[in-house]
């Protein structure tokens, strides 16, 4: 599979940098980790992932960037917190996987998968402007950013029958204070 | 007893059956509920994988309101309850994300504001003992797979109401309505979350996993506390079942439905809808006693 790792080959030791980052920006004392497997093992999403859960937190170790950044595995967790409700030293998995999300997202242009970023930037500009998720537009300026308007459309005369979509957004009535979030919440990221 | 309820924004959405049947079951069993005003987004995943500033900032903004109106929260959406558990959480311990919050959002907070899932008020804070006395109509002979899913039991650390891998207080809720709750593995194993927008068809894998688990477990529906799990497991039935095999379709009715029917409340006011998976119950498990589950007459 196309950018997977030739694991025969040594991978190059970079000198900490993106452990060290990774361990700022997580909280999680991401070295500690001792390759049990407890969280692969435990993983509802392995068998789609290119790098187990475990395998991860050892290519950080490795301070190997490239394999991490473009993995499809950081962009598949759930964030069921299995894994680090089991690990024997107490390393917050899913937490590292949102760092390694928010890293990508930094310092890659182009992603081999970019379906997470484009619909988190969809939902989040969704609540930017009614304060709340309005799900027919956020969903709908999803498709259009993966160009795929058709997949689940079999579900929505189902969903609207039943009264579980709304055709206009619900606007809380906070929306100017939700913008403010949003705005020094750039600047405070900004200064991370 | 009386919440400030944060009801989210996929209660007054896909999981508007989950907001009729928490305010009506609240309301029979004497739970107050007044609506944080003009609530905001907690961010759900999308703000805590992209901006952790957001993540933090977005529940301290509601957590704050709540403070203001002196009530402890209520929350029955499990994401939205994961999201602002984890800013108290943080809050609480971190004084930088505390000030960091306090920053965003122009206003002191400590997190002290107490949140709770409805599913810990009504087992933890009433207690099956309480319910089983407002009993009214038994779902005696259903069989009900309890799913806890993910975010109601972890982390540990941060939500802690019941066991993070043998949860019971929805067995022990089901089993005061007159229902038997039914022993199978998978009751804290991910459905897949909002993987269902992005990646769908992992989600159908685990919905056929869960499903069939809890039909092999001999359980006639399935309870569940969070919005997504509803929509993943009820929605992708058919997909599951093209992708990985067929399987009797298994009715997903949130544990606030089952309780309100089992209080006397009609399927009607708690949002149960004859054209989810539950009106194709078989037969045997319709006679079996599973009485209103398919919207049917009891």
């Amino acid at each position: 599979m196309e950018g997977e790792r030739d694991m025969t080959q040594p991978i190059p030791w970079n000198g900490g940098d993106l452990l060290e980052e990774v361990r700022r920006r997580s909280g999680a004392p991401v070295s500690a980790c001792f390759q049990c497997h407890k969280c692969s093992s435990g993983c509802p999403i392995g068998p789609e992932m290119d790098y187990l859960p475990s395998q991860i937190m050892r290519l950080v170790h490795l301070g190997a960037e490239k394999e991490v950044l473009d993995s499809r595995s950081i962009w598949l967790c759930a964030s069921c917190k299995a894994c680090g409700t089991r690990c024997p030293m107490a390393i917050d998995i899913a937490d590292v996987m949102d760092a390694l999300r928010i890293l990508a997202i930094e310092r890659r242009i182009d992603l081999p998968d970019a379906r997470g970023k484009l619909f988190y930037r969809s939902f989040l500009g969704s609540v930017r402007r009614h304060g709340r998720v309005y799900e027919v537009g956020m969903m709908s300026a999803y498709k259009l950013r993966i160009r795929d308007l058709l997949s689940d459309m079999d579900k929505l005369p189902r969903m609207l029958a039943q009264g579980k979509l709304s055709l206009l957004p619900h606007r809380g009535g906070g929306v100017r204070q939700v913008r403010e979030i949003f705005r020094r919440s750039e600047e405070e990221d900004g200064k991370s | 007893m009386k919440y400030a309820f944060f009801p989210g924004c996929s209660l007054e959405s896909t999981a508007r059956p989950f907001d009729l049947s928490t305010r009506a079951v609240c309301r029979a069993l004497g739970i107050a509920l007044e609506d944080i005003p003009d609530w905001a987004c907690c961010g759900s995943t999308p703000a805590h994988a992209s901006s952790d500033s957001l993540a933090v900032a977005l529940p301290a903004f509601n957590l704050q309101k709540a403070q203001a109106a002196g009530l402890p929260v209520m929350v029955a959406c499990a994401s939205c309850y994961a999201r602002l558990r984890t800013a108290n959480h943080r809050i609480g311990r971190e004084p930088e994300d505390r000030r960091r919050a306090e920053r965003i959002t122009g206003r002191p907070y400590d997190g002290g504001v107490e949140v709770r899932h409805v599913l810990d008020v009504l087992a933890n804070r009433l207690g099956p003992d309480g319910i089983r006395a407002k009993v009214l109509r038994p779902l005696a002979g259903l069989k009900v797979a309890c799913y806890y899913g993910c975010l109601l039991t972890r982390p540990p650390e941060v939500v802690a109401f019941d066991d993070p891998e043998h949860p019971s207080c929805m067995d022990d809720l089901m089993a005061a309505a007159g229902a038997e709750a039914v022993d199978w593995p998978f009751r804290t194993e991910c459905c897949g979350a909002s993987l269902s927008v992005t990646h769908s068809g992992v989600v159908g894998r685990l919905a056929h996993r869960l499903l069939t688990m809890a039909r092999e477990a001999g359980a006639d529906c399935l309870a569940v506390a969070c919005p997504l799990c509803q929509v993943n497991l009820d929605l992708r039935q058919a997909d599951a079942a093209k992708a990985h095999g067929a399987f009797l379709p298994m009715p997903v009715l949130y544990v606030t439905q089952l309780l309100g029917l089992a209080l006397g409340l009609s399927p009607e006011a708690l949002g149960i809808d004859p054209s989810t998976v539950s009106s194709e119950m078989p037969p045997a498990n319709r006679d079996a006693g599973a009485a209103g589950v398919g919207g049917g007459k009891s």
